[in-house]
């Protein structure tokens, strides 16, 4: 286990040595003590390497990873796991707005609450949240997977492509072109897997799904002004 | 972007570090607005007493012997704590209207920042650490007190748009965000006989909230209707005689985090501007929920029906 003190080393020492990491590296454990919400720790990472972060954070955390896995053993500030490639990044608190936002794949777990806007624009991204989610969630989602165990805010799924949603709790509201829609065994077993994979003791069979009802994919002459 | 800190104490051992506490949460804070400071704190003055907090770019010139030209206009005693640009005036409670006016007489130059019975607002142009530096803002206590750090987006950077603003006796007020329509508000309010200073989009903001009150509503009223009436982004906290409020739009894209403990309620707009608070690590830390307005007051539970003195 390598230890990175973030407050007597600095943010620019920290990602240089962890962009450093190879595919091969032998260093695979960093822990990162001091963040004291800081800005954009570990981002950009592309090893297959684990980084534990004592504490909480800022901004960014996690943003842009491939292949590492990361967890904060407090709350995050505003876009973790931003833009994430692959990996997997593990929230132990809370997360603030736009967790997950435009992520492309890997796995994002936050097993507090969510705040406005978590997945916002995901486009392969599977966000796994323990607790509950804020307002404007999954807004103009593409793909992957959000799934609450707890309740959502308002005008979730707003604008939504084809990124597939799954609640457990009470939904506020429901934006624009988002519908309820019918589980099937096939959902059934990927909420299982996903549920399995964020370390989730909820039973699928207790989730609603959501999904675009694709009115908005076409121009419909009757909504021009 | 602006920063935003408040510091809200229960336990009263820690009233003589609330000026070093607040300055820290501000100071760190910086990188998110480099234009201009400002505090607010609440110390309460002695009984029947009341607090003019005024401000002059020629303080050698304008400050000498205003507190005895101002005894004499108003027939009591007067007392004045200078520090740096800002003078507190300590007057008669009954005389603060009269002394307000006659203050546009003995010293014209002189722009008056806050009033009220405990209520001293300290801001200028620069960076945190400087204004609080020319202030001494650390060697200050009191009850509680907010503070900010501006990034200019709507308007000069000056010291009178420099944050908090005044918006009553003993109230003031901080935004992070930016009002869209503060200009066609602005022309309203004056038409009401609302006086409104400069081009800032805050300033309209606690103007309106001041109009609010003026009409009858309560704080939390008048904060309530700024969701409806306010269009843009803010996170405002406001600044009472016994406490502070917290109020976010319905977006909510401007960050708040809070944090409380049994020696304290604290805002930031992020939390690095709350790692050094004492016991942080075991408080209970939040975000405040949009179009929610929140209270936390010496007089025990959280209220929104604060009535305008």
């Amino acid at each position: 286990m390598q230890t990175f003190d973030l407050e007597a080393q600095g943010l620019r020492q920290l990602n240089a040595t962890l962009h450093a990491q190879a595919n091969d590296t032998n260093q695979t454990a960093w822990e990162v003590v001091n963040p004291r919400g800081s800005h954009a720790i570990a981002v950009g990472l592309d090893a297959p390497i684990e980084v534990t972060v004592k504490g909480s954070t800022g901004y960014y955390c996690g943003g842009m990873n491939k292949q590492a896995t990361i967890n904060v053993h407090g709350s995050v500030g505003p876009g973790v796991a931003e833009n994430m490639m692959s990996g997997m990044v593990v929230i132990e608190g809370d997360a603030s707005q736009y967790a997950g936002a435009t992520g492309h794949g890997g796995t994002l777990v936050i097993k507090g609450n969510a705040s406005s806007r978590c997945g916002i624009s995901m486009k392969g991204i599977d966000i796994i949240v323990h607790g509950n989610i804020g307002h404007m969630s999954a807004f103009m989602a593409q793909s992957g997977h959000l799934v609450v165990c707890g309740d959502a805010g308002e005008a979730l799924g707003d604008s939504l492509y084809e990124a597939k949603l799954f609640v457990r709790g009470e939904v506020k509201s429901l934006g624009a072109d988002c519908i309820e829609k019918e589980m099937r065994p096939e959902h059934i077993e990927t909420l299982r897997e996903l549920l399995e994979r964020g370390g989730c003791d909820a039973k699928p069979e207790e989730f609603k799904r959501y999904g675009s009802a694709r009115q908005l994919y076409n121009f419909n002459i009757d909504n021009a002004y | 972007m602006c920063g935003i800190v408040g510091l809200f104490l229960k336990d009263k051992s820690l009233e003589p570090k609330l000026g070093d506490m607040l300055t820290d949460m501000l100071v760190t804070m910086t990188d998110r607005g480099p234009d201009s400071a400002g505090i607010a704190l609440y110390t309460a003055g002695a009984e029947g007493r009341a607090k003019l907090t005024v401000q002059s770019d020629d303080p050698q010139a304008d400050f000498a012997g205003l507190d005895s030209a101002l005894g004499e206009r108003l027939g009591g005693s007067v007392s004045m704590t200078i520090r740096d640009t800002h003078a507190v005036l300590d007057i008669d409670k009954g005389a603060i209207d009269a002394a307000r006016a006659a203050l546009s007489d003995v010293r014209p130059s002189v722009r008056i920042m806050g009033r009220g019975e405990s209520l001293e607002i300290y801001k200028e142009v620069g960076l945190p650490k400087d204004v609080a530096a020319r202030f001494d803002l650390r060697g200050m206590g009191g009850t509680h007190g907010i503070g900010h750090t501006r990034m200019a987006t709507e308007s000069a950077v000056t010291t009178m748009g420099a944050h908090p603003f005044n918006t009553g006796p003993d109230q003031c007020l901080v935004h992070n965000g930016s009002l869209s329509n503060h200009n066609s508000l602005r022309r309203k309010l004056r038409r009401e006989g609302v006086h409104i200073e400069t081009e800032n989009d805050t300033e309209v903001g606690a103007a309106y909230i001041t109009w609010c009150m003026m009409n009858g509503a309560t704080l939390g009223e008048a904060l309530q209707s700024s969701l409806d009436d306010l269009d843009g982004f803010f996170t405002f906290v406001v600044g009472t005689k016994d406490g502070f409020g917290v109020v976010r739009d319905p977006i909510a894209c401007k960050p708040a985090v809070m944090a409380e403990t049994d020696q304290y309620v604290a805002f930031g707009s992020e939390y690095r501007a709350l790692v050094d608070l004492p016991g942080i690590e075991q408080a209970r830390v939040w975000e405040p929920e949009p179009a929610t307005v929140y209270f936390w007051s010496h007089d025990g539970a959280p209220v929104v029906h604060e009535k305008a003195a």
